[in-house]
Formats: structure tokens, C-alpha cells, sequence
């Protein structure tokens, strides 16, 4: 079925004929409109951001003054975790767990990705919903579910997860080896296992729908980047996730069932376990199959969405389009043959690691090549800094400084002695938590006028921004040093190590930017939802884009368009093109007689 | 508490700041309402010549980091292979400082210079074969090299030929704390199993295989000078992994699974401590630690011991909640002290016996009547038991 006989099934009066149907329920809460769903992920992902990031902020605190008392740990935590405001050592472990998990999963993935693919594959491609709007909606009422048991896993007896986000077993299996490991566990395995099965939703939707409701003359090299990267995550997604769901189920089956997938050969509490036969390697492959692409499923959107509007806001067109989208394949493919580079030092043979690292800095040169074609894209451009521009770049920035410590990691010989230490939580934090959450909110500035309406404060967003652009080097910069100096991650307090003690002056700097940092998203959120209400009103186009989503009505209808939808004539990123006098053209104007494509 | 007091600083800034962007917009009242929230030509100018102060701070940044932090990374590498890893780290390093300066000094450049107005149109700028070749191929020779080093490196540092001489010696690992078992004269460690773990035995090792007879296990770690040692690495419950960082040496132990790793130590404890840089270090710390311990004394406290070097290993893999407190210490000797240390040791079999004799005398032989009248009690029930499932049984 073609969009086209949608649409004509809807018509013009479809604004009106919804309008009675939809009651508040539908309308908001188990609505099957995508630009609804799209609103719905976005503000769960903030909601979780918030938490996510308010837990760092408590560890940080921790790091760099370390086992002192603040109110505000006993107030949050509680006596059992916080006795007397001083945080206690198993806590501080489910914190980090959690945070990760918080993060990666539910901000980076669901809430990034879930928003934009759910509000721009519609839109973009000329579409008037997703392929299964049903399907979309149990797809996010699955992710809040997730959302509620993994925020339910933090009120168990025993503390939530505490295994850190990878889980690794035998720690996550067995409550004797740390009290995290018991219901909380059990929690974190449930949330992750419905998580699973919305993502997969979500996923299949988003990929069925860019291959079949595109409207006419949309053919995949007319597709905006944005699409190709949902499109190419949406599929990275379906093979990787099912792995971690097998290694969940596995490890479900070890933990209660008395299965020996992972476990072997083990001595704990005074007694020996009966398992035998298992290994926790297999756990680690099982793990990172999906745990690295996993980065990718979290970074490619945000490449889309920074390509998208650095073209807009340079009005230019993107550099090299074409090698974009044969990078993100390279990328995706890439991404799905390196997951060993985590194990490096595993107990894995060591030919295998010879193999990881090859495949692994390879990932490189498509790396590079889209770095080097957004840096061109600024190139002789008529630079619009509005505020999702500004994040645009401070992505590109970011991705290229975390990018390049990434050929210090994925070097099995330099990995040797940095591997676990802080060095490579500076390395991630920047190429794919920094990276991301800065394409998040460029996304949110430019597409809040289409989700609400609404204008963000622009001033406010160039304060959050360079607040934020700030403290993220000042926060992840001095990391890399206390990383060479050999700190491992995951060390409650460094006091027990006097070797360490200079790094302390370093700590409490990187807790300090850290907490500016923190409080300026305050500012962020305060634009965000004041804006919803009371933001200027947007125009239709206020970027003067190219692409079909600002053809539609400024006030959301179901269906999209009101009349036909657009039909596709031309390219996404015809900005400043010679032949037409405005400094863009719209994919759904025509061609004029005798214009010539002046792209590959 | 200060920190508390840092928060809502920061906060009142934050409000003060939002007040401050109020009062701009209301001075704003009548402008065109509708495009306010675009990026105006004055915010293009204003931005761009941020963006340039912002690349400033990158590279003051990084010149700054460099010179206060460079010297907390780890010095002169005290193993053989060691030099191989820095010497390759060195290079990339090289490398990545120079990409990084020129990317992000154009990125940022070309955002001060190319910032937008009214009156200008940007260049149509699609595509370019030659460029993209350009930054295809330039990454992939100098990753080539990169890559071959790194295997080459990595095939030397990982892989112990057989008939190498090495000394043998297991790392055990468990929840939260480090022992070592030396293979003893014949330098073959004896098989061990955590379902062996008994008494003294800690480690499980097998002591009826004649290999383990002459086996020592100690808790400080003592490694010659100038001599290959391989370590053998076991875990009895949870993934650990062993971390030597001045050696460069990293390897997870792995409960059901034996790992390995060896290097050659170049220099002797004494030695590494006397390296002008360890001298200033150790010196900076202890400068550290004393005006620590004049804040704890005040406040009633003990005051810190003052800190001499020593080789650490250290756990490196998430294994509790103790984590952070797993270590051990590293003795490098001269050859000489290392056998004379090593000769001092009791044997593993030594060590049973001994525990054995000393609980005789104390429990004497009432004790073991005591347990051999439990054991027949045990045998007694189980059979009981057995006897009446075989009733039921063939009743029905």
C-alpha cells in the first residue's frame, strides 16, 4: 500500500474528524501518533536523565571528598546507605551500576533515539504515521515500564544492581559475592528484558517504515541523514539486542535455576558452589556482541541529527553526503565485528585480541571521514549559531577529542595498562555520553518548534550551552591524567593507596566542574518546560529548512498534512544552491526547467 | 557542608543569569516577534567570536593539563616489555595531539570566520572526490602502522615460548584479597581446585600430586630482577583482575579458568625508588600527606604515615564492595635476595603439617572420638532414611 491511498483516505477534513474521537487518554497517554510517542519518549528520557545524572553528581562527590558527610547523601540515600551523611562503599557501587545503565539504556537509547526516530521517520519521509502506530505504543509503554521496574530496583532491601552496567558474572549472579546481586538483580534483568522487547518494536517499526511509506520521489539517496542513521541503528539494533536478551536469560537461568552457563569451579562464603563447566567469558561475548554496538545505537542518531542541522544552519549542503551514508555502513558494519576490543585482557586467547584491534582501529576511517566532511561543511558557510548549532559543533569537538584516545583503547598493546582505569571513562564519557547527549540536545532545540509549537529561549540555550561546553572538558579533560597514573575505575575512595594521593587536587576539580555542569541543566529544563507553556510562538519553518517535516501545520493533526502528502523532487540539502535566488529549497518544490542536479 | 554552599551559589547564578537574559528580552519588546528566538546577525557575531575564545580555552586547557598533570602519569616503565608499550604510546600520542590541534582549530576557526549575516550566501559546496579521498586514505596508512606495531608488540608481550626460562609462580585471586604460590625447586606448580580448598590450603591446591610438595604460598609478592616470571592466574569466586601498573602488566583472573601473563622486571624496589622522578613524587606526596595530617589532628584524628614506594598490584575488575581495598605489594629483588628470600619460606606441605600438629595438642583426642561418633551418627540417619524411602516405595 503506498502513502499516497493513505492519504486520500484521510483527506482535508481529517483535522476535524479526529477531533472528536480523540479523548484525553487517547490523545496522551495511549496515543498512537508518532509525533505524540515521540513527546512521550522524550520527556521519560529527561525524566531518567535527571536521575542518571543527579547520581553521578552524588559519586563525584564521594570521589573527591572522599567518606566525608553531607546531608544531602542521607537525605537521598537514606540510613541504611548514607549512615550520618557519610556514603557507604556498597552504594556507591549500585550508583555507578545504575547511572551507567540510566545513561547508556534508557537516556541515550530509548530517550534519544526513540524521540527523533519516532518524530522524524514520519515526518521526513512523508509518511502519516509509522508503519504500526499500535505497535509504537506498546513499544513505549514497554520502555516505561522498564523505566518503572529499574527505578523500583532501587528501593529493595538489599540495593539495587551493583555488578557495574556490564554485569559481568559471577558478581551479578551470586548475592553472596555482594548484596546487589539479589532482587536488585533480579530487577535490573526483568527492566532490561522488557526494555529489550520494546527497543526490538520500536526498532522493526522504524526500519519497516523508512523501507515502505516513503512518500513519493523519496528514493534512500533523497533520504535526509537523519533517516539513514535511525534506519541504520533501527537494524544494528534488531541484531544486537536479541544477544544481550539471551545472555540475560542465561543468566537468569545460573542464577535461579541452577544452570552453569557462566559459572565454574567456585569457592565463596565458606562453601563450594556446584557449578561447573561455565565460563564468564562467554558471558563477556555474549555481552559485548550487543554492548558495542550498543555505543553505536546511541551515536549514530546523534550523527544524524548534528548532520542534519549543521547543513541547515551553515546553508550549505552537508559535505560528501554520499560518503556520509557509506560511512555510517561502514560504521554499523564495523561496529558488529569489535566487540572483543572490550576483553582485550579477558583470558581470551591472544590472537583473537590481534584480530579486534585490527578490525577495531579501522572503525577509524569512517570515523575520520565524517568528522573531516562536517568540518568542511562549516567551510565557507553562512553560520546560523542558534542554539542547536552550537551543540552541533560541540559534538563534532567532542567526538573528535574522545574519538581519537579510542586509538590509544582499541590498541590491544597500549589497552594493557589503561584498561578499567579512569582513562576510559574519559574516553567514553566524551565519544558517546558527551557526543550523544549534545546531539540530544541539538535535536531538542531545533525540532522543540515541531514537537510543541513553541520557541526555546535562545539565550538561555547559548548560557546552557557554553556552561555545559565548559565543564564537560573541564570534567573529562584532567580524567585522562589521573587515568595514566594508573587509577582504577570503580574504587570507592583512593585513601587506601598513598600512591594516589596527588590525584586528589584533580578529583576535586573534576567534582567541581561537575557539579557546575549539573546545576546549568537546570537551566536547560527550565527553558524546556516553561517553554512548552509559555515559549514565543514558532513559525512554520523557523530554521528555513529543506526538509519535509516543516511543510506540515505548525499545530499537530493525526496524519500530518492536511491535503496530499508532498511529493519529493530534489535532494535534502539544497542550501545556497546556485541556480534559485533563496538561500533554500524545499525537497517537495520542483525542479525548474532545464536545472541540473549539482550533486553526486 | 561547602559544597552545599558551592550548590546554591551556583543556583543564585543560574536564577541571576535567567533574570539578567529577562531583562534582554524585555528591552527586545517590539522587535519581530515571531523570529526573536533565531539566531539574529548580532548573535551570529556575538557566538562566533565565542566560539574562537572557546578554542582558545581548549588549547590553554591543554597546555595547562600538560604542564600541572603531566607528571602524574606513570614514569619510566619498570619491565622489559614496558618500553615496547610507552614507545608505542609515545607515538599515538604524538599522533593524536597533532590531529587534534588542527581539527579542532579548524572547526572552531572556520565558526569564528564564517559566521553568518544577512548579506551573505554560502558556497554550494556539495562534494569533492579528491578531498574525501584525501581523508580516507591518510588515516588508513597511518593506522596501517599503527596497527602492525601494535601487533607486533602485542605478539612479543603476550605469547611465552615453552622452553623459555621463566620463573612459575600462580596469582590467586579472591574476594578481596591477593596470595601467590611459587612452584618451588622444580618450578612446576602443582594442580590445584577450589573443591581442595581446606584448613591452611586456601588455595585447593592437589597435595597428592608430587608436583605441588615443594609449592610456597606467601602474601607478599617477591619477583627477581632481570628474570622472565609468568604468572599463572586463578580466581575462587568472582572475575578479578591483576593490575601491575609500573610493569605495564594487566590480566583478569577468572574463576573456572587459569589466565597467564609474564614480563621481566628491570629494576629492584630499591632501585625504582631511587629514579629521580620517584624521588620527587614520593616527595610531593608526602608534602601532601602532612599538611593532611595537620587537618586531622585538628580535628582529633591520627596523622598519616609518611609514604615510601612500593610496587602495587592492584584488582582492577569490579569484585565487591571491597574492591577498593584489594591489593598486594610487590617486592622486586636482586636475584641473590630474591633466592635468599624464597629459601626462608616454608613449603606449602610444611605449612599443613604444622596446622596439623598444633590442633592436635589443643583439641586432644576426645575431639576426635567427638567426630567420629558424628560421622556414624550421620551414616546412621542417612541410612535411616534410605531404609524407609525403600519401604514406601515398595509398598506402593
Amino acid at each position: 500500500m503506498s502513502a499516497e491511498a493513505h492519504g486520500h483516505d484521510h483527506g482535508h477534513d481529517h483535522e476535524h474528524e479526529h477531533h472528536h474521537k480523540d479523548t484525553f487518554i487517547t490523545k496522551y497517554i495511549f496515543s498512537i501518533d508518532h509525533k505524540m510517542i515521540a513527546k512521550q519518549y522524550l520527556i521519560t528520557g529527561i525524566i531518567m536523565g535527571i536521575i542518571g545524572i543527579a547520581m553521578s553528581l552524588l559519586f563525584r562527590m564521594q570521589l573527591a571528598w572522599p567518606e566525608e558527610s553531607f546531608k544531602i547523601f542521607n537525605v537521598l540515600l537514606g540510613d541504611k546507605f548514607a549512615p550520618d551523611g557519610v556514603m557507604a562503599n556498597d552504594i556507591y557501587l549500585a550508583l555507578v551500576t545504575i547511572h551507567g545503565t540510566i545513561m547508556v539504556f534508557f537516556v541515550l537509547t530509548a530517550g534519544l533515539s526513540g524521540t527523533f526516530s519516532n518524530l522524524l521517520i514520519p515526518l521526513q519521509i512523508g509518511a502519516r504515521d509509522m508503519a504500526s502506530g499500535f505497535m509504537n505504543m506498546i513499544s513505549y509503554w514497554l520502555f516505561f515500564l522498564s523505566a518503572v521496574v529499574m527505578l523500583c530496583s532501587l528501593f529493595v532491601e538489599a540495593g539495587p544492581a551493583s555488578a557495574g552496567w556490564t554485569i559481568y558474572p559471577p558478581l551479578s549472579a551470586l548475592p553472596q559475592a555482594i548484596p546487589g546481586s539479589g532482587t536488585g538483580m533480579t530487577l535490573w534483568l526483568v527492566s532490561m528484558a522488557i526494555f529489550i522487547a520494546s527497543s526490538l518494536m520500536g526498532s522493526l517499526n522504524y526500519i519497516v517504515t523508512v523501507i515502505n511509506l516513503r512518500t513519493k520521489g523519496m528514493s534512500m539517496t533523497r533520504l535526509p541523514l537523519t533517516i539513514w542513521t535511525f534506519f541504520v541503528t533501527a537494524i544494528i539494533g534488531v541484531i544486537s539486542f536479541p544477544v544481550l536478551l539471551s545472555a540475560a536469560l542465561l543468566l537468569i537461568f545460573d542464577r535461579s535455576f541452577g544452570t552453569s552457563f557462566f559459572l565454574s569451579d567456585i569457592y565463596i562464603a565458606g562453601e563450594v558452589l556446584h557449578y561447573q563447566g561455565g565460563s564468564p567469558v562467554l558471558f563477556e561475548h555474549l555481552f559485548w556482541f550487543l554492548g558495542h554496538p550498543e555505543v553505536y545505537i546511541v551515536i549514530l542518531p546523534a550523527m544524524g541529527l548534528v548532520s542534519e542541522i549543521m547543513s541547515t544552519n551553515s546553508r550549505k549542503p552537508i559535505f560528501g553526503y554520499r560518503a556520509m551514508i557509506m560511512s555510517v555502513l561502514a560504521i554499523a558494519f564495523l561496529s558488529t565485528i569489535v566487540w572483543g576490543h572490550h576483553m582485550f585482557l579477558s583470558g581470551m586467547n591472544p590472537f583473537l585480541g590481534s584480530v579486534f584491534t585490527f578490525t577495531t582501529l579501522l572503525i577509524a576511517i569512517p570515523s575520520a571521514v565524517k568528522a573531516f566532511n562536517w568540518i568542511t561543511t562549516l567551510w565557507k558557510g553562512n553560520l546560523q549559531f542558534n542554539p542547536a548549532m552550537l551543540f552541533s559543533i560541540g559534538m563534532v569537538s567532542t567526538f573528535i577529542t574522545g574519538g581519537l584516545t579510542g586509538i590509544i583503547l582499541g590498541d590491544s598493546t597500549l589497552d594493557i595498562n589503561v584498561h578499567d582505569t579512569y582513562f576510559v571513562i574519559a574516553h567514553f564519557h566524551l565519544v558517546m555520553g558527551i557526543s550523544a547527549l549534545y546531539g540530544m540536545f541539538a535535536g531538542i532545540y531545533h525540532w522543540f518548534p515541531k514537537m510543541y509549537g513553541r520557541m526555546l529561549n535562545k539565550n538561555l540555550g547559548y548560557i546552557h550551552f557554553w556552561v555545559t561546553a565548559v565543564c564537560a572538558y573541564g570534567v573529562f579533560f584532567p580524567m585522562h591524567f589521573i587515568g595514566l597514573a594508573g587509577l582504577p575505575r570503580r574504587y570507592y575512595t583512593n585513601t587506601n593507596f598513598p600512591l594516589f594521593d596527588d590525584l586528589q587536587n584533580v578529583n576535586v576539580l573534576i567534582t567541581t566542574f561537575a557539579l557546575v555542569g549539573g546545576a546549568f541543566q537546570l537551566v536547560f529544563l527550565y527553558n524546556f518546560f516553561s517553554s512548552i507553556f509559555y515559549g514565543k510562538k514558532a513559525v512554520q519553518n523557523p530554521w528555513k529548512s529543506t526538509t519535509l517535516e516543516w511543510t506540515t501545520p505548525v499545530e499537530h493533526i493525526h496524519g500530518n498534512w492536511p491535503g496530499e502528502i508532498p511529493h519529493v523532487y530534489r535532494w535534502p540539502y539544497d542550501y545556497s544552491n546556485p541556480n534559485h535566488d533563496v538561500d533554500f529549497v524545499p525537497q517537495n518544490v520542483p525542479m525548474k526547467e532545464g536545472e541540473e542536479v549539482l550533486h553526486h | 557542608m561547602t559544597s552545599l554552599l558551592v550548590i546554591i551559589v551556583l543556583v543564585l547564578l543560574a536564577v541571576a543569569l535567567w533574570q539578567l537574559t529577562k531583562i534582554f528580552d524585555l528591552t527586545q519588546v517590539g522587535a519581530s516577534s515571531d523570529d526573536s528566538q533565531v539566531a539574529s546577525d548580532n548573535d551570529n557575531n556575538v557566538q562566533g567570536y565565542i566560539m574562537f575564545g572557546f578554542l582558545a580555552f581548549i588549547y590553554i586547557f591543554t597546555i595547562y593539563g600538560l604542564l600541572k598533570w603531566g607528571n602524574l602519569a606513570l614514569h619510566t616503565p619498570a619491565s622489559e616489555h614496558g618500553l615496547l608499550v610507552d614507545n608505542l604510546m609515545n607515538i599515538t600520542w604524538v599522533l593524536i595531539f597533532t590531529v587534534q590541534v588542527i581539527t579542532q582549530g579548524l572547526l572552531y576557526w572556520f565558526s569564528f570566520k564564517y559566521k553568518g549575516n544577512k548579506d551573505k550566501k554560502a558556497l554550494f559546496f556539495a562534494d569533492s572526490n579528491k578531498l574525501e579521498a584525501i581523508w580516507s586514505i591518510i588515516p588508513s596508512v597511518v593506522l596501517a602502522i599503527l596497527i602492525l606495531y601494535g601487533l607486533y608488540a602485542w605478539n612479543n608481550i603476550m605469547f611465552v615460548d615453552k622452553d623459555e626460562d621463566v620463573v612459575e609462580i600462580e596469582l590467586y585471586a579472591q574476594q578481596f584479597k591477593w596470595t601467590a604460590r611459587y612452584a618451588g625447586n622444580d618450578n612446576v606448580l602443582g594442580k590445584a581446585n577450589v573443591r581442595l580448598i581446606e584448613g591452611v590450603n586456601t588455595l585447593g591446591v592437589d597435595m597428592s600430586d608430587p608436583n605441588a610438595q615443594d609449592d610456597i604460598v606467601v602474601t607478599e609478592l617477591h619477583i627477581p630482577k632481570g628474570k622472565k616470571v609468568h604468572f599463572k592466574m586463578r580466581s575462587q569466586d568472582v572475575l578479578h583482575s591483576a593490575y601491575f601498573p609500573h610493569f605495564r602488566a594487566q590480566m583478569n583472573c577468572v574463576p573456572g579458568m587459569v589466565t597467564e601473563f609474564a614480563f621481566v622486571p628491570t629494576y629492584t624496589t630499591a632501585e625504582y625508588r631511587e629514579l629521580p622522578f620517584m624521588v620527587e613524587k614520593v616527595a610531593n606526596i608526602n608534602k601532601l600527606r602532612a599538611a593532611k595530617s595537620v587537618e586531622l589532628i585538628a580535628k582529633g584524628g591520627t596523622a598519616l604515615d609518611p609514604y615510601t614506594f612500593d610496587y602495587l598490584l592492584l584488582c582492577n575488575k569490579i569484585c565487591g564492595a571491597s574492591h577498593y581495598n584489594m591489593q598486594m605489594k610487590v617486592v622486586v629483588d636482586s636475584p641473590e635476595d630474591y633466592k635468599k628470600w624464597l629459601s626462608e619460606k616454608t613449603t606449602l606441605a610444611q605449612d599443613i603439617k604444622a596446622a596439623a600438629a598444633a590442633e592436635k595438642p589443643a583439641e586432644g583426642a576426645a575431639s576426635t572420638t567427638d567426630t567420629t561418633a558424628k560421622v556414624k551418627d550421620t551414616v546412621k540417619a542417612v541410612i535411616d532414611t534410605v531404609k524407609a524411602a525403600v519401604a514406601k516405595v515398595a509398598v506402593k
